[in-house]
């Protein structure tokens, strides 16, 4: 175990471009997904949070359940919805980066808008008579307490962008591991592993985990800083 | 919500999925191919010598053959090149293509511990081979996923005689590529059968060793497919045509031919002039 470390920190020493190519395409991808899962996810969240409506409890059920769904389970459907015989082929997007993202963002929508859900929920329950008796619109109201409730989403965010950049199986299968074209460093990993190369995969589990790393040292850096100027 | 908000948010998921794709548009076509050929690195030495020749750049899914071959049956690679001739005929009789033409061989090797329990080392026989695995009731790990490997395994243990399935304890199937499988037979001290290509460039080895080898049975022949654009009308003719057409000259046959890993010759160029 300590050797395959060692053979591993001097094996990224001589990774190259192709390594680099492979996490910006790990970045590009699950950011993207990111992106995608916060437009969406935190408005639903935060309407469901504070909107009445019949079926909410089960929406919430559904939606809490989906951020436990296996993503090879994601990668499939995907599959076969992007697939030249399935209803969106002619999109023409398996394997590429845009059906990776299509694939993650089913991943952290769910995730970031069930988190979002309890965290508004909380603050609706502080502020809620005030806002009420304001008479605000919904919107204005949506759009007050995800600002008021800002410093605890980003643990949503977090929680979406290690979904996205962790997993592969909806990847593997969605983007089909093509060298320099849907390669990330999960599905490098993997293949590394099955190639029994178990020094290169723990090298590129490195860098994926400095990765990560280097993500939250930022957020939490910025959220800090915006604490200390906006707190 | 209102509406403007909604738009608002729709236009940004948009305009986030097109910032990705503004891709070159050089010809290419997606090839639907099996671990052994991928991950033994034959296509890092045979892709570049075709793409520098027609600039057409192949984008290669390696998985298991079974999977290979629904992926070209759902019309979604343009050419497919796999080991598994009983299940190529039947694609190519079902009208998923018009023609498989026959492009290399290598051969398989039967794995198995140095202390070799069932004693069968050195052996030229598979089938005896399999015989005295089976009788020793000696761990045996079986790809068991439906790929060429796991349909050639399951002929020779047919040939042997030899009823396998997974109620039997020393027989294990893994369900998995040809990497994994030969990592789990390492973990376990089992005996396996591979390709050659893969064995040889396996690194997680273990106390593994080729135990028999040579037996002409053992030999495994790769076939290549152009997916039919009678079926799938978007399947890139010219340029599927153009791989298996050079893959099958004299060119190609040798840049097979010239591919060796740690000095050993993997795969053999057999396509019929």
């Amino acid at each position: 175990m300590l050797s395959a470390f060692n053979d591993a920190f001097s094996l990224l020493e001589t990774l190259d471009a192709n390594l680099l190519g492979i996490v910006l395409l790990s970045l590009q991808v699950s950011l993207t997904a990111l992106l995608v899962g916060c437009l969406l996810g935190m408005p639903l969240g935060a309407f469901i949070a504070i909107q009445n409506f019949p079926g909410r409890q089960g929406l919430i059920v559904v939606l809490n359940s989906l951020m436990g769904v296996p993503t090879v389970i994601v990668g499939v459907v995907i599959y076969l919805l992007l697939s030249r015989s399935g209803p969106l082929g002619d999109l023409n997007w398996l394997f590429t980066p845009k059906g990776m993202i299509l694939a993650q963002s089913v991943l952290t929508t769910p995730l970031i808008a069930a988190l979002t859900r309890q965290i508004i929920e909380d603050g609706w329950r502080i502020h809620g008579e005030t806002m009420s008796a304001l008479r605000l619109p919904i919107v204005a109201k949506l759009k007050w307490l995800v600002w008021d409730c800002r410093f605890s989403l980003s643990i949503a965010l977090l929680a979406g962008f290690a979904r996205a950049i962790s997993e592969v199986g909806a990847v593997m299968i969605v983007g089909g591991n093509i060298d320099r074209v849907t390669r990330t460093m999960t599905t490098a990993i993997a293949l590394e592993t099955s190639k029994g190369d178990l020094a290169l995969a723990l090298a590129l589990g490195l860098v994926l985990l400095g990765v990560v790393l280097l993500a939250n040292l930022m957020t939490s850096i910025i959220k800090s800083f915006a604490e200390r100027r906006y707190g | 919500m209102n509406r403007r908000y909604i738009l608002k948010i729709s236009a940004l998921t948009v305009l986030a999925f097109s910032t990705i794709g503004l891709s070159h548009a050089q010809k290419s076509i997606i090839l639907s191919s099996t671990t052994s050929t991928e991950q033994s690195g034959l296509f890092k030495h045979l892709l570049p010598a075709f793409e520098k020749k027609t600039n057409i750049q192949v984008k290669v899914v390696a998985v298991g053959t079974g999977q290979a071959l629904d992926i070209g049956r759902r019309g979604d690679a343009d050419v497919v090149f796999v080991h598994d001739k009983v299940a190529e005929e039947k694609f190519v009789a079902d009208g998923f293509s018009e023609k498989r033409i026959e492009v290399m061989y290598n051969d398989f090797v039967l794995i198995g511990p140095k202390n070799d329990p069932a004693k069968i080392n050195g052996g030229k026989d598979i089938q005896v081979a399999l015989q005295k695995i089976s009788s020793s009731k000696s761990t045996f790990i079986s790809r068991g996923d439906k790929s060429g490997t796991h349909a050639a395994e399951l002929r020779y243990w047919k040939g042997a005689g030899v009823e396998v399935s997974a109620t039997q304890a020393w027989y294990k199937e893994t369900g998995s590529g040809m990497g994994p499988a030969l990592n789990t037979a390492s973990g376990m001290n089992g005996y396996i059968l591979s390709d050659r290509a893969t064995w040889l460039t396996f690194k997680n080895r273990g106390d593994l060793a080729i135990l028999v080898e040579g037996d002409p049975k053992l030999f495994n022949q790769y076939g290549v497919m152009l997916v039919n654009p009678g079926k799938h009308p978007h399947i890139k003719k010219v340029e599927g045509q153009a791989f298996i057409d050079w893959i099958i000259s004299s060119e190609g046959q040798q840049t097979i031919a010239s591919y060796k890993v740690e000095g050993q010759q993997s795969f053999f160029p057999n396509a019929k002039k």
